[in-house]
């Protein structure tokens, strides 16, 4: 399967995962709201388009914006951290050229503790921006730190939960200079 | 020029990256402006139609409750009935001899159309309701919305053909007028954003006498709901001695997450006391 139709299945499977389930479900605590939708943007391949990866991040958050009617809260900080990814990468891998032998970042291709921080970075900047515009409009700071904490929390757990489910397997190639 | 052209190319992600931001900041400030656009209504009947698909399946988990609910509606109905009162004095009969008093329809002030609710949001800081009735049906911008047993949901804000954005009470711009049953003072309803299901009423005075679980009804001051709605019930007091007023915790009278139909109230005799308005404004 080529690479743009799995990232455009996987692009209408996460809004409908946010939208018709985590959106739906009875929240465990007024300060802890799941997301798990922004994944779809870490997953994106190593060797896409800086411009081709901001723009799916922007239309990824137009899409869960359409249905919640809060146009611009969601695709802001989808654009911020398609915007970050890249200089993130480059920091943080540490095997020589393994954004030319895999694919996409995943355990595999970055190692465990790479990836790992790579997530919970993305993860919490997507999170501190979501809760700040909405802080703009409803007011309380620390109400929306405490919140960005612990709802970062929440989506940790189940976007380890989603790794552990899914497993991505990644090929390893030869040859792709 | 080189320069500024070599400048563009160089840091081109980047400015993409502000243009789009900057559309997104733009149109999350902008959006009660932007309600009429043409995109917003596309994308209203498109998100419809999908929610439609989903409420289908998830409508037979609610029946019980629901169909509880409209038992309970039927019961306040039935003993609203006039036959359910003894008329004490059946000989003094008062006979009307107008033909315009007597034909209800030009009297009617309020009509109640019954819609569905296909998609129901309670967990973010400004939550929407849609509803499966729109244009076609006879929705318009600004009518107010209530619930099976009666209590306020909200205000239609958006409309297209066949569907129609409610924004509910749990909204951080949502604003109605309430009045305390017992003691009649009145004061406006908000919702801070924080616990679902909990509103707060502003502006009441210190004197006031407020008991815990007293109702807070409609106050009839607005076009869009008759008087004596419930929004819901006193739960307790914030007492801010800084300020000469109460703010009244307010528990919503409408359980928001479990909701499965509405009412649209339609004010027939809107335009009249605006007209009227008007006329006395331009003098």
């Amino acid at each position: 399967m080529s690479s743009l139709v799995k990232n455009i299945i996987r692009f209408c499977l996460f809004i409908l995962v946010q939208v018709y389930i985590l959106n739906q479900i009875p929240p465990l605590h007024q300060l802890v709201s799941p997301y798990l939708y922004f994944l779809f943007i870490l997953w994106l391949p190593f060797r896409m388009g800086r411009r081709t990866q901001l723009l799916f991040a922007f239309a990824l958050g137009f899409a869960l914006d359409s249905f919640t009617k809060t146009y611009g809260l969601h695709s802001a900080p989808c654009v911020l951290i398609a915007y970050i990814r890249p200089f993130l990468i480059n920091l943080l891998i540490t095997r020589e050229g393994a954004e030319l032998n895999y694919n996409e970042p995943s355990i595999q291709s970055m190692g465990f503790t790479p990836y790992f921080t790579y997530i919970t970075i993305l993860t919490f900047v997507h999170h501190m921006f979501l809760f700040f515009l909405e802080a703009l409009q409803t007011g309380g700071f620390l109400y929306f730190i405490i919140k960005a904490l612990f709802s970062t929390a929440v989506s940790l757990v189940l976007i380890v939960l989603t790794e552990l489910l899914f497993s991505r397997k990644q090929r390893f190639r030869t040859n792709t200079i | 020029m080189r320069n500024i052209i070599l400048f563009i190319r160089i840091y081109f992600t980047f400015i993409f990256f502000l243009f789009l931001m900057g559309l997104s900041l733009y149109l999350l400030f902008t959006y009660n402006k932007y309600h009429n656009a043409v995109y917003s209504e596309v994308a209203n009947e498109i998100t419809g139609k999908i929610s439609t698909q989903y409420n289908n399946v998830s409508y037979y988990f609610y029946l019980k409750r629901t169909n509880d609910s409209l038992v309970k509606a039927n019961e306040r109905l039935y003993n609203m009935l006039r036959q359910d009162y003894s008329i004490p004095d059946t000989t003094n009969k008062i006979s009307v001899d107008t033909l315009k008093v007597d034909s209800l329809t030009t009297y009617r002030r309020f009509l109640y159309m019954q819609a569905k609710v296909v998609r129901n949001s309670v967990s973010q800081p400004n939550n929407y309701i849609i509803l499966h009735r729109g244009k076609n049906q006879g929705v318009q911008k600004d009518l107010g919305v209530i619930g099976t047993n009666s209590g306020v949901i909200g205000t239609v804000v958006e409309v297209s053909n066949n569907f129609s954005v409610v924004m509910s009470l749990l909204h951080s711009q949502s604003n109605i007028s309430g009045r305390l049953k017992r003691g009649g003072e009145t004061g406006t309803v908000i919702w801070d954003g924080q616990d679902r299901n909990i509103l707060l009423l502003k502006d009441i005075t210190k004197s006031a006498k407020i008991n815990q679980g007293d109702t807070v009804i409609t106050s009839g001051f607005s076009d869009k709901f008759p008087e004596g709605l419930p929004i819901g019930y006193v739960k307790d007091i914030i007492n801010d001695k800084s300020s000469s007023t109460y703010t009244v915790r307010v528990q919503s009278a409408v359980n928001f997450e479990t909701l499965q139909f509405g009412y649209v109230i339609n004010n027939l005799q809107k335009e009249e006391p605006n007209e009227l308005l008007k006329k006395v404004k331009s003098k």
